[in-house]
């Protein structure tokens, strides 16, 4: 890996409820290098969408970060203030979210968006940013972009507002792109058209980026690595290819396992029994253990330390070992 | 429940065409959309029939029609050979109990007010006589064990549960009326994959078990696949082509139908990162004004004239299944 | 982010009621407050201090509160122009008042309800006919209105209640119609449907309950603003019979004595300033604390 953009170690963020702090990350770490996709995957309530607003300075509300340390290209990023952030939102780091449409205003125009981002950090004049924005919206596959750039955004289908999101994200050359759920608001062909165009700006602008999914599918075909979470955890890193070949977290496998495929010939899945756990009163030991099959004593007992298995490659279980080899003999 | 006869049709579409009338302003009528234009399709008892499209393809409308909650403006709707339109509104009623409906989004399809047993013993409150009414306790206890909730849960209100037991609920309360043919809308597409893997186990359970059959509507193909039988294939409003799951996913022939299934991520995509995918240019067009012709010639890369004078009809065209295209793969 | 909640999230028993009770900010509880000594003293007043509108007392004319009457009780809040007790005549006040007000707000609401509940459920044209009823006859000022019907049926408690209540549907109606909208399309009145529910079912069990706590909240502040209304007719001669006291007509009668003997409007104006805005506290009070689940 050339330079490393991003360097995340034990970040965890806490809510307040009435009914005490919610832990919803716990001690999360990893890094994204230039050039480099990492997919944060995992189900609602993991922590991956709040990691990934931590990263952008967009703390929810009601929530606070209890420790750890975010550095964005070696500057670290963890107390900046809001005026701090603002101008390293855009243009070091930008993001795109699963609902384009309630995350561009409705009242402007959609050139008028994109161009503002030249006006507003490039102080560049209203003719210079206007011509700006009509190459970017070509650049991100808006067709006869010159006309539609005085439309609203309403105007636009999903695909097409999405591809305006992209447009505004990348507007300023940042380095790091992340995207949240970017196509999951999206029909299957168009969701096909976005992942295309995301891969062909990561490459040409050799950008890091961070895509949050919950589709095993999705990061299989956007991401170069990949990152489980469960429960406020990462439970498993790894290339893709290393990940989804041969899983060294109980619950990765599990998740491989519970999506249907069409070799399984209309066999029952196997699902993963129970619910996630409560991350107001998380289990004692290993988060995952009540629903593992290979859970024994140690797991009720010990929370697992990540155990790495070979370079940037490390799984958060006791038993990694024997759940790799247990895939590789098919027996689990 | 009586052991179906597999094989005897219990569900018939014939040409179903549901409107949606579109008001702009006060009293100005914004004309028509044909959400549904002319679908034929059959559901036999004790089978799984998919029903695959995007939104805003109909497939919703067309689950919304069978069960009654939107007229058709023409066509049929028939069940076990009856015509759902001419049948008085008393039998309708008693029929409403053959033909029930899961909901994609079970955060809504519950009443909040209601715990689970008066979710449950509602419908036998409906349909006086179904149940007596000593033996509702038994049979509350008896459908939560068959969907995989336990006794105590009934006292419980629907906010207290998770999406995938609120799930199990909704379809506790679409068994509780013994149903011939359950209409799923979705019903596992707001759900996490490992709890969507559930919920599909249990599906095919109840089948095994009641022999109730499924009209599976999913914009999901791999969900499709895995438990369906058969599979529909919508866009815009109509049927483009169908067939036995293993004919359509082994050789789909419409280019829709190959576009969909190029398009669909899955766990392998990683092995191959360069594939030749079919990515469709632009969207779908407005179902307000549809192209001319073949519905699917503006996204098609074989579009030739003949697709813009010639509507191509859902028939077998040197393929093992119906096809709605002029020039479809062989199989 | 969805935790899933394995406790049952109902708090029942008298305790926590209490405890939100307490946790109210102090003008909730001066409004509670407020509300509660006029409803009682308008209930038990007039057993304890009667009031008769044949009575006079020439000998106690017009004097001022806290003077002593020839029969040597106090008269706290003063006497009016022929020697009746203010406070007597406020307490009575109070009861026709309440008693116009409650009926009407249940008249009106009812038929409110119904209307409501029919023109947003079915809506077409069951809907078209009510709601532009329902708008012509809120382009018409309702005091006007009221004091049209008022005028033709003539003075009596029960005209008094029709002609408020004819005022007052719309209102009602309009705010039941808004909810039973909000909930008819909703995916779990659509699951009653396909169940085979019959309208009666649906309108009772679904749409009904979600249209309550709206309802409840209009109802409040149309309490206090029945009483105003009722207060204006007696003022002009066209509310309850003279037999009757009406804190509108005493205020009418104090008119011609603001110089002189100012208490006679005054208290029963202070009254009916503070009870109807005690009632609209309690009804931002109403809004404010519904509890989200009763919305759904």
């Amino acid at each position: 890996m050339t330079g490393v953009l991003l360097q995340v170690d034990d970040l965890a963020v806490e809510f307040d409820t009435p009914k005490g702090p919610l832990r919803a990350v716990r001690g999360v770490s990893f890094q994204v290098g230039e050039g480099e996709t990492l997919a944060i995957v995992g189900e609602s309530g993991s922590g991956k969408s709040v990691t990934a607003h931590t990263l952008m300075g967009l703390v929810p509300l009601r929530a606070r970060i209890v420790s750890g340390r975010v550095t964005i290209e070696g500057r670290d990023v963890t107390g900046l203030s809001d005026k701090e952030w603002r101008e390293l939102r855009g243009e070091r780091i930008a993001m795109i979210f699963q609902d384009p449409l309630s995350a561009l205003n409705p009242s402007l125009t959609v050139g008028y968006q994109i161009a503002e981002m030249f006006r507003r950090h490039r102080r560049l004049g209203r003719k210079e940013s206007r011509r700006l924005a009509v190459g970017l919206m070509e650049q991100v596959g808006i067709p006869d972009a010159e006309r539609r750039l005085d439309d609203h955004p309403h105007r636009f289908s999903g695909g097409m507002r999405q591809r305006v999101m992209i447009a505004i994200a990348l507007a300023l050359d940042p380095r790091l792109l992340i995207a949240d759920e970017p196509t999951t608001a999206l029909d299957v062909t168009v969701q096909a058209q976005i992942l295309r165009l995301l891969r062909q700006r990561q490459r040409a602008d050799r950008l890091g980026m961070i895509i949050i999914s919950h589709d095993l599918g999705v990061v299989a075909r956007a991401a170069d690595r990949v990152a489980v979470m469960y429960a406020g955890r990462i439970v498993e890193t790894g290339t893709v290819a290393e990940v989804y070949e041969r899983p060294a977290h109980p619950y990765t496998l599990g998740l491989m396992r519970a999506v249907p495929t069409p070799r399984d010939g209309g066999a029952p899945l196997e699902a993963i029994d129970g619910q996630p756990p409560d991350l107001l009163a998380p289990p004692d030991g290993c988060a995952f253990h009540p629903r593992c099959p290979f859970a024994r004593d140690k797991c009720r007992e010990v929370d697992p330390e990540q155990h790495e298995l070979g370079p940037r490659r490390a799984s958060a279980c006791h038993f990694a070992e024997e759940v790799m080899t247990g895939v590789h003999t098919g027996h689990g | 429940m009586s052991t179906p006869v597999m094989d005897e049709p219990i569900l018939e579409l014939d040409d179903l065409v549901t409107s949606y009338r579109l008001t702009r302003g006060i009293g100005r009528s914004g004309g028509e959309v044909r959400a549904v234009a002319g679908v034929s399709l059959t559901v036999r008892a004790g089978e799984t029939v998919g029903l695959v499209g995007e939104s805003g393809c109909g497939k919703s409308t067309v689950a919304r029609t069978i069960v009654g909650l939107v007229r058709p403006s023409s066509g049929r709707v028939l069940f076990e050979g009856r015509d759902l339109s001419t049948l008085p509104a008393q039998e309708m009623r008693l029929l409403r109990q053959d033909i029930q409906l899961i909901f994609q989004d079970p955060y809504a399809s519950l009443n909040p007010r209601m715990t689970v047993a008066a979710l449950l013993k509602e419908p036998w409150r409906i349909h006086r006589g179904l149940v007596p009414r000593e033996r509702w306790d038994e049979e509350v206890r008896s459908l939560l064990d068959r969907v995989g909730l336990r006794a105590e849960h009934a006292d419980r209100y629907p906010h207290q549960f998770s999406g995938g037991q609120r799930q199990r609920i909704a379809i506790a309360r679409a068994l509780a009326v013994r149903p011939r043919l359950i209409v799923c809308d979705e019903s596992v597409s707001a759900l996490d994959v490992s709890v969507r893997a559930q919920i599909l186990n249990l599906l095919k359970d109840l089948q095994r078990d009641l022999g109730v059959a499924y009209l599976f509507i999913s914009h999901d193909l791999g969900v499709v696949r895995h438990i369906c039988d058969r599979v529909a294939v919508m866009y815009l409003g109509k049927i483009v082509e169908v067939g036995s799951k293993d004919s359509v996913y082994r050789h789909p022939s419409h280019p829709y139908t190959q576009a969909l299934l190029s398009a669909a991520p899955s766990l392998d995509d990683w092995r191959d990162d360069e594939r030749r995918e079919i990515v469709l240019g632009g969207d779908v067009p407005s179902p307000l004004s549809p192209p001319s012709g073949c519905r699917f010639r503006t996204r098609c890369w074989q579009a030739q004239d003949r697709c813009r004078e010639e509507e191509p009809a859902l028939i077998e065209r040197d393929t093992d299944h119906p096809v709605a295209c002029h020039f479809p793969a062989p199989s | 982010m969805t935790a899933v909640r394995t406790t049952p999230g109902r708090s029942g028993g008298p305790a926590p009621v209490l405890r939100r009770l307490a946790a109210l900010p102090l003008r909730a509880h001066l409004a509670i407050g407020t509300v509660l000594v006029f409803a009682v003293a308008g209930l038990l007043g007039p057993l304890i201090k009667p009031y008769d509108s044949a009575r006079t007392s020439p000998p106690d004319r017009l004097l001022p509160p806290g003077a002593r009457l020839s029969d040597g009780a106090v008269a706290w809040l003063g006497t009016d122009q022929v020697g009746q007790d203010i406070l007597a005549e406020v307490l009575a006040g109070m009861r026709t008042s309440l008693t116009v007000a409650l009926v009407t707000v249940l008249v009106g609401g009812s038929v409110g309800l119904f209307l409501g509940l029919v023109a947003g459920y079915f809506g077409g044209w069951a809907d078209g006919i009510i709601s532009r009823v329902g708008d012509i006859q809120l382009a018409f000022p309702s005091l006007l209105l009221a004091i049209l019907l008022a005028g033709v049926l003539g003075p009596s408690m029960v005209n008094v209640i029709i002609a408020l209540a004819v005022t007052r549907w719309v209102i009602f109606a309009r705010v039941v119609r808004g909810s039973a909208i909000a909930v008819r399309d909703r995916e779990f009145v659509d699951s009653a449907r396909v169940m085979g529910a019959s309208h009666g079912r649906i309108l009772l069990h679904y749409i009904l309950p979600s249209c309550l706590p709206p309802l409840l909240v209009a109802a409040t502040v149309q309490v206090g603003l029945t009483m105003v209304a009722e207060a204006s007719l007696s003022f002009l001669g066209l509310g309850v019979p003279s037999s009757q006291a009406s804190w509108g007509s005493t205020i009418a009668e104090g008119r011609d004595y603001l110089a002189s003997a100012w208490w006679i409007a005054a208290v029963p104006g202070a009254a009916l300033a503070l009870v109807v805005v005690s009632i609209g506290i309690l009804g931002d009070l109403l809004r404010d604390t519904s509890d989200p689940m009763t919305e759904l």
